[in-house]
């Protein structure tokens, strides 16, 4: 009884020591912490991916890779990108941050969670590892329309194996996410008083369970039309190669909110903190991000303008598209309400904030400008577009997984974020990342093709700016990692409430927050 | 150990032990709500795994039902060489040279038909006696102006016919009635008449 009594006795229940114990592990925070990790080891993979593409890009002519290896490139930072790097961040987020926020003791389901994150890797081994087989890895674009799909080699089957994984993954994650917040909340934590990060998470977990079997399908559909003699897409069978656009952007435009809602979440998170001052409008935050994700299933032809539609269905999906600028409308002008006679402090958290509420507002407005028909088919397939999706998940969804990294490192390691090299990934990220992506607009508005090699001359110049912006900000994000590390080694000790202004049960628990947390349910009033 | 240890917030942790999730008393009410909250949302996964495949019929039905993306609707697929807004009769008629020896039938009906469009008809050609038969069929047309508007993709004429004892064949010709044919031409004929050729080899 007496051994029982001591202190290091009651962390007796903490984590098993050595590899094991992140096999096995069935905490949130640790599966958490894994999401996060594999996302960074990832955004390392995809980034030198994208490195390689601005190399080549860097002046005209073929230097550095040849088009096979260049269309395997693209198709695979695309893929990576995506469902290597933002979806599992945010579910690194998710798994970290949802218990805490709503006074749970963990996930709902602790061992299906760590089910789906360790599928994960596996699914990332695939993806890269069909580079090494013979035909080389997936070069069919990331949207892996037929007919070219259906002509590629074993490497095809492998990508459509890996989505089949991932897929499988983020369902069941985004179910254990769901089910945590419609049961575990805390007595006195009602639906319209959770968090805001809650809230966007609910809703992209009704998202990720809506269309990411849509897409399983899809995929599967396109395996037994390469494999088992089916004919859904091969027009040589009687299919239908547009058919398959239409399904994948039934998955497709849901998918873009799935990675930009729970960015808003985090984003309507830091802006409070560091304005101190509560969320303007949060009821309406609520709604606008509801009718963000009712209205994302109503506009998914919007990206095949140029198949041939009738002029009717074309209307429809332009207005219903300009649409979904109202919503999130109403969300950029809250976070600028927010910001409004706040007693603003510019911590890295809150630099990367209000970047993405400027370089998310810059997509957005290009998105408009995609959106109309007529202008869509000028712009369709261009750099136009390349820079139009890079502004909303780079300087978007990645730029709120910083904020939300630099705003939760004093909770999840315990030690105070270095400002001043935070500061220096910062300015240096957000001064290249425009130099990377903004000349992409004019070179879309000149007609430059996006997945190229190659270019005609009158291209070069804005293409240069482009590679050394991609180049500088690519070097920028080893700062991140340092920044990361550094936090986890040491520093200042940073307090249960990291920040002055930070609000919610997640600063009610010590930093670095322990092992177990609720395990008694917080009273909320 | 302190006794009122026990009866704090949290006896379990003042006792060191793990924190357990089934004895807290609204534990297994939550496990039945987590449960058919699991099997709701999985019902929900496997009906849009479904969803998926159910999108191809529903487009057909969709699009037949408005009368989207089918024929004229859609604009692009529209044939511009096609004149719609006229039609011209074609009267097939089949000849031959030896009754005793072949068959040959035209289609028993006229086709209408727009001038630009695609035309597919098929006639008959059988072989009423006991030895192989090689023919040709040489075509006329009536009234013969209009022999310049006819453009054949493809006749059983470009190529001798051979036919086993007693074979009976179909014989497809693909052909255009070009849009400059005059408009007074409002009936036109294709004839075909069918030789027995290397009539010398009949024994």
């Amino acid at each position: 009884m007496d051994a029982h009594a001591t202190p290091a006795a009651s962390v007796r229940h903490g984590p098993p020591t050595g590899p094991m114990r992140w096999l096995t592990t069935t905490n949130h925070k640790d599966i958490g912490t894994l999401y996060l990790w594999f996302a960074a080891t990832m955004f390392l993979i995809g980034g030198l991916m994208a490195m390689l593409i601005r190399a080549e890009l860097f002046q005209p002519g073929l230097q550095i890779v040849q088009p096979e290896l260049f269309n395997q490139l693209t198709t695979l930072h695309g893929l990576i990108m995506i469902f290597g790097v933002i979806m599992p961040a945010f579910t690194g987020f998710a798994n970290w941050q949802v218990p805490l926020m709503i006074g749970a003791p963990d996930m709902a389901f602790p061992r299906m969670n760590n089910w789906s994150f360790w599928l994960l890797p596996v699914a990332g081994g695939l993806l890269v590892g069909s580079m090494l087989l013979p035909g080389g890895g997936v070069a069919g674009g990331w949207t892996m329309y037929p007919p070219l799909f259906l002509q590629g080699g074993i490497s095809y089957d492998l990508t459509i194996f890996a989505i089949h994984i991932m897929g499988a993954s983020s369902i069941m994650g985004a179910i254990n996410i769901a089910t945590t917040i419609l049961n575990m909340r805390a007595p006195g934590m009602t639906l319209m008083r959770m968090p805001l990060f809650v809230w966007t998470w609910l809703i992209t977990a009704y998202l990720l369970i809506a269309v990411m079997p849509v897409l399983a399908g899809a995929v599967t559909m396109l395996l037994t039309d390469r494999n088992f003699g089916t004919h859904f897409f091969s027009a040589a069978g009687g299919g239908d190669p547009v058919m398959f656009q239409h399904i994948f952007w039934f998955f497709g435009h849901p998918e873009v909110y799935i990675l930009i809602l729970p960015a808003f979440g985090i984003i309507s998170t830091v802006i409070p903190t560091f304005s101190r001052k509560p969320l303007f409008g949060y009821a309406s935050m609520v709604y606008a991000t509801a009718s963000i994700a009712i209205l994302s299933f109503m506009v998914w032809a919007h990206h095949m303008f140029t198949v041939g539609m009738p002029a009717a269905a074309q209307l429809f999906f332009m207005y219903a598209t300009l649409l979904i600028a109202v919503p999130t409308g109403v969300k950029v002008f809250n976070w600028v309400a927010t910001m409004w006679q706040g007693s603003i402090s510019f911590e890295t958290a809150m630099l990367f904030a209000i970047a993405f509420v400027c370089l998310f507002t810059i997509g957005g407005f290009s998105g408009l400008v995609l959106a109309m028909a007529p202008v869509d088919i000028q712009l369709h397939d261009t750099y136009y577009v390349v820079a139009h999706f890079h502004y909303v998940l780079v300087t978007g969804a990645l730029f709120s997984i910083f904020a939300g990294i630099y705003y939760w490192l004093p909770k999840w390691t315990g030690h105070r974020v270095d400002e001043t090299w935070g500061r220096w990934h910062f300015w240096l990220s957000a001064i290249s990342v425009n130099l990377l992506f903004f000349p992409m607009h004019f070179l879309g508005l000149a007609g430059m093709p996006r997945r190229i090699p190659d270019y005609a001359l009158q291209f070069a110049d804005f293409n240069r700016i482009a590679s050394i912006g991609g180049f500088v900000f690519g070097a920028s994000q080893i700062l991140l990692l340092i920044v990361i590390l550094k936090c986890i080694r040491g520093g200042e000790k940073a307090p249960a409430r990291a920040w002055e202004g930070a609000e919610g049960l997640e600063w009610t628990v010590a930093s670095p927050a322990p092992y177990h947390t609720f395990v008694q349910p917080p009273e909320v009033k | 150990m302190n006794p009122s240890d026990l009866n704090s917030r949290n006896p379990r942790a003042a006792l060191g032990l793990a924190p357990c999730r089934l004895c807290d008393p609204r534990a297994p009410e939550l496990a039945r709500t987590n449960a058919s909250s699991l099997r709701r949302f999985g019902l929900l996964a496997a009906a849009m795994f479904g969803f998926g495949f159910a999108l191809i019929p529903v487009y057909d039905v969709f699009c037949d039902l408005t009368g989207l993306n089918r024929d004229a609707a859609q604009a692009l697929a529209n044939n511009t060489q096609v004149d719609f807004s006229r039609r011209v009769r074609i009267e097939l008629v089949a000849n031959v040279q030896d009754g005793a020896v072949w068959r040959f039938g035209a289609p028993s009906r006229p086709v209408d038909a727009h001038p630009g469009q695609l035309v597919r008809v098929e006639y008959e050609l059988e072989n009423l006696t006991g030895r192989p038969l090689v023919g040709r069929a040489v075509p006329s047309y009536g009234p013969a102006a209009a022999a310049a508007h006819f453009k054949k993709i493809d006749c059983f004429c470009f190529r001798e016919q051979r036919l086993a004892p007693h074979e009976k064949i179909r014989l497809p010709v693909l052909f255009v009635l070009d849009k400059n044919v005059p408009r007074d031409l409002g009936v036109v004929t294709l004839s075909y008449t069918f030789f027995e050729q290397g009539g010398g080899k009949r024994t």
